[in-house]
């Protein structure tokens, strides 16, 4: 990250950031549960410039069979970029990144998955970035949740992700590209809006105690703005049009 | 680290002592354990340290060498952090190609130098665009009881903040070496990661291999000299509330600062 030269004014003297958005609002999202016919459960979501697909399949014989477990299932998650997904193609084997990335989710997913009712199975989550923004990880758990819940999994709570961070100075919810590339800090965030439990956190870039107090509080309530999204894509698909 | 297989007696007692605010191996809570640092220990690498946080032991080598820039970086130097956990520091160790928790850790520790602005990477242009110096740091992971990722990055801190970076000049364009001539690594501050895990309400700092076996989740906070974060990351199947992720902050930072007087005395500053 660091300090570089660019034109771009992150935000201005309205407190107006580059694209138009408010320090504490999200940018557009969609999600749409149950797009895919063949996997147990999905869904899409549109999250700013993201588009993501993720597909659940599961819970079902583990393969190879010394991985499973026999007092509980396992989760496995795999997030994988497209290689048009960013602006120079991208190798498709799966890079260092990818690798963490997706051992970050899995572990995000992990507390609200009932894997204890489904000893020897596992739970596959598959996760394609079909283009990338920045907070593609946040976006994507976002969108597995969904699916797993549209799968029928049994589950503690919903996990919702949003990212927070520091740009031009200022603490503000979901950092999108140019901010991520620009800006001071991005510390991405997945929150069970129920138990009240962050189960993703990472953090790059610089902040005071302070200030890192107030990023965990902006971003948590970005994870509950996800929420209403998630619930509305699960109403849409189990009970047609939701009243709102 | 990847399965640490613990015995259920073991893990037992663990958590019944914990129960009473006491660890397994009669450290408080939120100490770490002891930190032992040695530079130097490897002549032909640029910098280098072994460190030993407890029964954890880490031998790292920094090597300095000109290399091209980054295609979007061209005025800044090359840092790349890696590690590696040996096949004869752990049983559950294989050689070949890194599994997950490997990547995690390597890249875990990169990011806590890497943003926290340690090394002033301007400061080892050569030729704008063309030429830079780079600064590699590889750790090895020799003897393995738990808290890799603090014991990892205090190696790699201790071999930068000892290392000398030999002198390079351009001829024709290619960088070449002045020998014997040597200059101190742009220095800025001084990183220091700190790894807390929890197991049920109970958050412990720096915890063993039997006491890594055992955790719900566990969070990685670096912070530099001046007090401030600079890099997160939380592990394992379990979530922190927000009072708690506040309180890990804390303890990272008025850990971090003795542990900070450590690497300054190992670095000579």
């Amino acid at each position: 990250m660091g300090v570089r030269k660019s034109d771009i004014v992150l935000l201005d003297d309205k407190g107006i950031r580059c694209d138009g958005r408010s320090i504490d609002q999200p940018r557009r999202i969609m999600i749409k549960a149950g797009v895919l016919k063949n996997a147990n459960g999905s869904a899409y979501i549109e999250f700013g410039e993201n588009k993501i697909l993720a597909g659940v399949f599961g819970p079902r014989d583990v393969h190879p069979k010394h991985l499973a477990n026999t007092d509980r299932g396992i989760l496995r998650c795999r997030y994988h970029m497209q290689p048009f997904s960013v602006g120079e193609r991208k190798n498709p084997a799966p890079s260092r990144r990818e690798i963490e990335i997706s051992k970050v989710i899995k572990e995000a997913l992990e507390p609200a998955v009932m894997l204890e009712s489904f000893p020897r199975t596992v739970v596959d989550v598959f996760i394609e970035i079909l283009q990338a923004d920045g907070g593609s990880r946040c976006a994507a758990l976002d969108a597995a949740a969904v699916a797993l819940a549209d799968a029928g999994i049994p589950m503690r709570d919903m996990v919702s992700a949003c990212a927070a961070g520091k740009v031009a100075d200022t603490i503000v919810l979901d950092i999108n590209n140019e901010e991520d590339q620009e800006g001071q800090a991005d510390m991405p965030v997945a929150y069970m809006p129920n138990l009240g439990k962050i189960t993703l956190i990472q953090l790059d870039g610089v902040l005071t105690p302070q200030e890192y107090e107030k990023c965990v509080n902006t971003a948590v309530n970005g994870c509950k703005l996800v929420y209403e999204f998630q619930k509305k894509a699960l109403r849409d698909k189990f009970f047609g049009d939701s009243p709102q | 680290m990847n399965v640490t297989i613990i015995d259920q007696l073991k893990k037992k007692k663990i958590l019944s002592l914990l129960k009473d605010g006491q660890r397994v191996d009669g450290r408080a809570l939120e100490e770490s354990r002891a930190l032992v640092i040695d530079t130097g220990v490897i002549p032909k690498a640029e910098g280098s340290a072994r460190v030993r946080l407890g029964d954890t032991e880490i031998v790292t080598g920094v090597k300095i060498q000109p290399d091209k820039p980054f295609p979007d970086l061209g005025d800044r130097g090359i840092f790349i952090c890696t590690a590696e956990i040996l096949p004869l520091a752990d049983p559950n160790a294989e050689p070949g190609p890194p599994n997950e928790d490997v990547i995690e850790l390597a890249r875990v520790v990169d990011r806590g130098i890497r943003e926290s602005g340690m090394i002033d990477l301007t400061k080892l242009v050569l030729k704008k665009d063309k030429s830079v110096i780079g600064l590699f740091v590889d750790n090895s992971v020799t003897d393995s009881d738990g808290n890799l990722f603090d014991a990892c990055s205090y190696a790699s801190v201790a071999s930068l903040l000892t290392c000398r970076v030999p002198k390079w000049e351009l001829k024709d364009d290619a960088p070449t070496l002045v020998e014997g001539e040597f200059s101190e690594p742009p220095i800025t501050t001084i990183p220091v990661s700190v790894t807390m895990g929890k197991i049920g309400d109970q958050i412990i700092v720096d915890p063993n291999a039997d006491e890594w076996g055992c955790l719900d989740a566990r969070i990685t906070i670096t912070t530099n000299s001046d007090g401030n974060i600079c890099a997160v990351q939380k592990g394992g199947n379990d979530g922190f509330t927000i009072e708690q992720l506040i309180k890990c902050s804390q303890l990272s930072i008025s850990t971090a600062s003795k542990i900070r007087e450590t690497l300054k005395q190992a670095g000579g500053k």
